[in-house]
């Protein structure tokens, strides 16, 4: 197993060196822009100089991986935050974004397994019949739709709910404070809808899948209650891709999501990947490409090897 | 005990008898023709209602969106910035009060009496100042639909005032507007307006102590601090209180007989190049311009451009897209799956590596590199269908290879192989056809998520399609997102169209995965 998970990572750091490396490439090749104001456009250029971004591509990289490696420096943003190292710009937006993600999970992965498990005991009844009519349905509006909707029963028709997310100042400086909280509940809403929807499906699938096979048919002969052998056999089996599926969407949660940051205006991380590509503040926009390529390369492979710790069975890219 | 017993060791020869004695026996051919893989594979995607509905709906989405543009009167290019914003107005809907192109609204009294007002001043076209609200109701140039019995409460002063709620026709609502025409124009709308019977031209108005603000053509009665009044024999003003008897005093500019102007010079040299203001109903002004009165199914988007036509040129723009990325993840995916999974080995390594690194790839980081390093060469539109091509065959190929791996070492391609089938022909004719259904099924998922991923894009305006001509369901949502809470119809419109789409997109993908999966071949029958 060691040497498994060794593999693994060491190919997906190479994955990762190669695809950062075309993505710093390609950042790199667009023409800066200098702001209108001359005497910051000289201060700027001047820094650019000292930095070497005016150097051939190869020792540009050369730099920027000598100082990733010595100082942990990504880069400097120029236009969002003057001169604040990247890395800052970045981790500073985290928190709201890992905060709305994990609100929105806590409610909808209980909810959306409950509903699975239940759509699938009861398959083909109508309970079963309206849960996949209303999965169908959410899996499919697109989430600025349910946010809209959201905004508008919760904002204009009951006056429940904030219609944007409140800013720091206004919630009392913490990211966690009642009242941030209660401005959260509209994004989270909006986003758990699909989520709901996506896991039950996935769950019923599952379920229904080892409700019918063998060993069921074996656990009910030698005695066992339905509701036994579903919960210590069927449910069991059914969590070994389950299990996976979640580990990947906790680590999504880092990345956010950019239409519902947009649209109720969480300062997040998504918001940032907008606002430094409108800004044209290059370095911000490269620390979030090797962010979100790092995001997505983690969670492929922690499903690989939790398959493999979960079910040894499965060993993923094993021949 | 004594019974017989059966002596199975001892059988006479006579006890056999031959069944089949004197017959032929040949293999009977089959009574009914035998069903093909893609033939049963329809028969059960139509058992599938769910499925079928979804099809037939997706039909007439893109029939709309090919339809309306060709019987619409307007072209996909027109718009008219004055009818912006404004609600669905359809003609035969209207009488019975749905899409009639009105909005609901509170009115103070002044606001009232202006919206009023304007049907009044229609009315009154040769201004002779006689008209009362009540008359002007029942006109069809009367924006206010409904009024509701007026609510009193006290201000701060402690004095009473009266709110209304009404349903207003926004596209009357405009009123008047001042033009400029040319003396030549002008004699053209005279003669429109002796041919049909409709008043476009109506009287400029004074502009003095009684107008409060003389670029606004609606200001045509006497007003004192947006208070209609009645000047009495000694020039005081009296104000008015709004009621069906009121009678609006006009302000129009008058000749030494006292009849109305209708235009007034304002430059230009000689008779052809001569500019005269004139003021004009803009209700009849468009139908003078176009040859029809404003009637805009789904209303208009934030421009004046015909939601409706939008739309249809959104549908076609995401379906276009969609469908090419489709068809070329197709090509790519069974190409690259093929050959890795038939080949195996390092070749099998070395492209999966690739594949690796490019699913790696965050797809929007992708999808913002390639607009903003090829759009400006060749649009934003071809710029985004690379983004989705770079890295959308990956899935594809993916399940071609597993197709392969399961069936390249089965005993039909030995015996291919064997009687010296090349490479090519073994894995075109032999194995290809076994990943089909997969393929052709991924490949109508495929659809969904580009639409719904290229509307997010939009939105988020990391795309920008900007030119008049093309846009696309994000776009109009986008373009919405700031205003939909005022102009509710620019949202809904988009939205349930695009939620529509990925709906049937999802149904009707699903009934092709349930009708080429081989495991439920015949479970039902």
């Amino acid at each position: 197993m060691g040497k498994y998970v060794l593999k693994r990572v060491l190919l997906m750091l190479l994955t990762f060196f190669i695809i950062t490396t075309m993505e710093f490439v390609l950042i790199r090749m667009l023409p800066r822009e200098l702001p209108q104001d001359k005497v910051q456009a000289a201060a700027i250029a001047s820094r650019w100089e000292a930095l070497g971004y005016n150097q051939p591509l190869l020792v540009q990289y050369g730099i920027y991986l000598r100082n990733i490696v010595t100082s942990w420096d990504f880069g400097t943003s120029w236009y969002i935050e003057f001169r604040e190292p990247a890395w800052n710009v970045l981790t500073k937006r985290l928190l709201p974004t890992i905060l709305v993600n994990l609100y929105s999970l806590v409610f909808s992965i209980p909810l959306g397994i409950g509903l699975g498990i239940y759509a699938a005991i009861r398959k083909n009844k109508w309970q079963d019949q309206v849960i996949s009519v209303m999965v169908m349905l959410f899996v499919s509006i697109p989430s600025y739709v349910y946010a809209f909707l959201v905004q508008y029963f919760f904002y204009f028709k009951w006056g429940l709910l904030p219609l944007q997310v409140y800013s720091l100042a206004d919630a009392g400086n913490s990211w966690v404070s009642s009242k941030m909280f209660v401005s959260m509940i509209a994004p989270v809403l909006a986003l758990s809808f699909g989520e709901i929807a996506g896991l039950c499906r996935f769950t019923r699938a599952e379920l229904t899948e080892t409700l019918t096979s063998d060993y069921m048919l074996l656990a009910r002969t030698k005695g066992l209650t339905k509701a036994q052998a579903t919960v210590r056999h069927a449910l069991k089996n059914a969590m070994v891709p389950i299990l996976p599926m979640l580990i990947s969407s906790f680590i999504g949660i880092l990345g956010g999501s950019f239409i519902i940051e947009q649209i109720f205006s969480i300062p997040g991380v998504g918001q940032l990947y907008l606002r430094s590509i409108n800004l044209f503040d290059y370095d911000v926009f490269m620390m979030d490409g090797v962010f979100y390529t790092f995001i997505n390369l983690l969670a492929g492979i922690m499903v690989d090897i939790s398959y493999g710790f979960i079910d040894p069975r499965i060993r993923m890219g094993e021949r | 005990m004594a019974k017989e017993v059966f002596d199975s060791m001892n059988l006479s020869r006579e006890s056999f008898t031959f069944v089949h004695e004197g017959e032929r026996i040949t293999d009977k051919i089959f009574e009914d023709k035998p069903v093909s893989y893609m033939k049963d594979a329809w028969r059960r995607f139509c058992k599938n209602k769910a499925s079928v509905a979804a099809a037939v709906i997706i039909i007439c989405i893109v029939l709309y969106a090919f339809v309306v543009p060709m019987v619409s009167p307007l072209n996909s290019r027109f718009m008219d910035s004055y009818y912006s914003k404004k609600a669905p107005r359809s003609e035969l809907l209207r009488p019975i009060g749905i899409l009639d192109g009105g909005v609901d609204r509170a009115f103070s009294e002044k606001g009232l009496v202006r919206a009023v007002g304007i049907g009044v001043g229609a009315v009154d076209w040769e201004g002779k100042g006689t008209v009362s609200v009540a008359e002007s109701l029942d006109s069809k140039y009367q924006p206010m639909m409904s009024i509701s019995d007026p609510v009193e409460k006290l201000n701060a002063k402690k004095e009473v005032t009266r709110s209304y709620t009404g349903h207003i026709d926004v596209y009357l609502e405009v009123g008047f507007m001042y033009q400029s025409v040319s003396q030549k124009e002008y004699e053209r709308i005279r003669a429109f307006e002796q041919e049909s019977g409709l008043h476009v031209l109506y009287p400029l108005v004074e502009d003095n102590q009684w107008n409060v603000d003389a670029t606004d053509a609606n200001n045509w009665f006497k007003t004192k601090k947006n208070t209609p009044v009645r000047i009495n024999e000694n020039g005081k003003a009296v104000a008015m209180d709004y009621g069906p008897d009121l009678v609006l005093e006009d302000n129009y500019k008058r000749d030494a007989e006292g009849n109305p102007i209708y235009y007034e010079f304002t430059g230009g040299g000689n008779l052809e190049t001569a500019q005269y203001k004139v003021r004009v109903l803009y209700y009849n002004y468009y139908v003078y311009k176009n040859g029809f009165e404003p009637y805009y199914l789904f209303g208009t988007d934030s421009q004046g451009y015909d939601l409706a036509l939008r739309l249809a040129g959104g549908i076609k723009l995401s379906l276009l897209v969609a469908v090419c990325v489709s068809i070329i993840n197709f090509t790519i995916g069974a190409l690259y799956g093929a050959v890795e999974g038939y080949y195996g080995s390092w070749v099998d390594m070395l492209m999966d590596r690739i594949s690796e690194v490019l699913g790696g790839m965050p797809f929007i980081v992708v999808a913002t590199l390639f607009q903003i390093h090829f759009a400006n060469q060749v649009g934003p539109v071809v710029s985004l269908l690379f983004a989705f091509v770079l890295t959308g065959w990956l899935g594809t190929a993916y399940r071609v290879r597993t197709q392969f791996y399961r069936f390249k070492n089965q005993e039909y391609v030995l015996a291919a192989r064997t009687l010296g089938a090349r490479d090519r022909r073994i894995i075109w004719r032999h194995i290809f056809p076994n990943s089909l259904g997969t393929i052709i099924t991924s490949s109508a998922l495929v659809i969904p998520g580009v639409i719904s991923s290229e509307s997010m894009l939009s939105f988020l305006g990391i795309i920008k399609l900007g030119s008049a001509g093309v846009t696309s369901l994000g776009t109009l949502l986008a373009d919405s997102s700031s205003i939909w809470t005022n102009y509710p119809h620019l949202m809904i419109c988009p939205a349930i169209v695009l939620s529509l789409l990925m709906i049937c997109f999802n149904l009707f993908g699903n009934g092709l995965r349930d009708a080429f999966n081989p495991s439920l071949r015949g479970v039902e029958d």
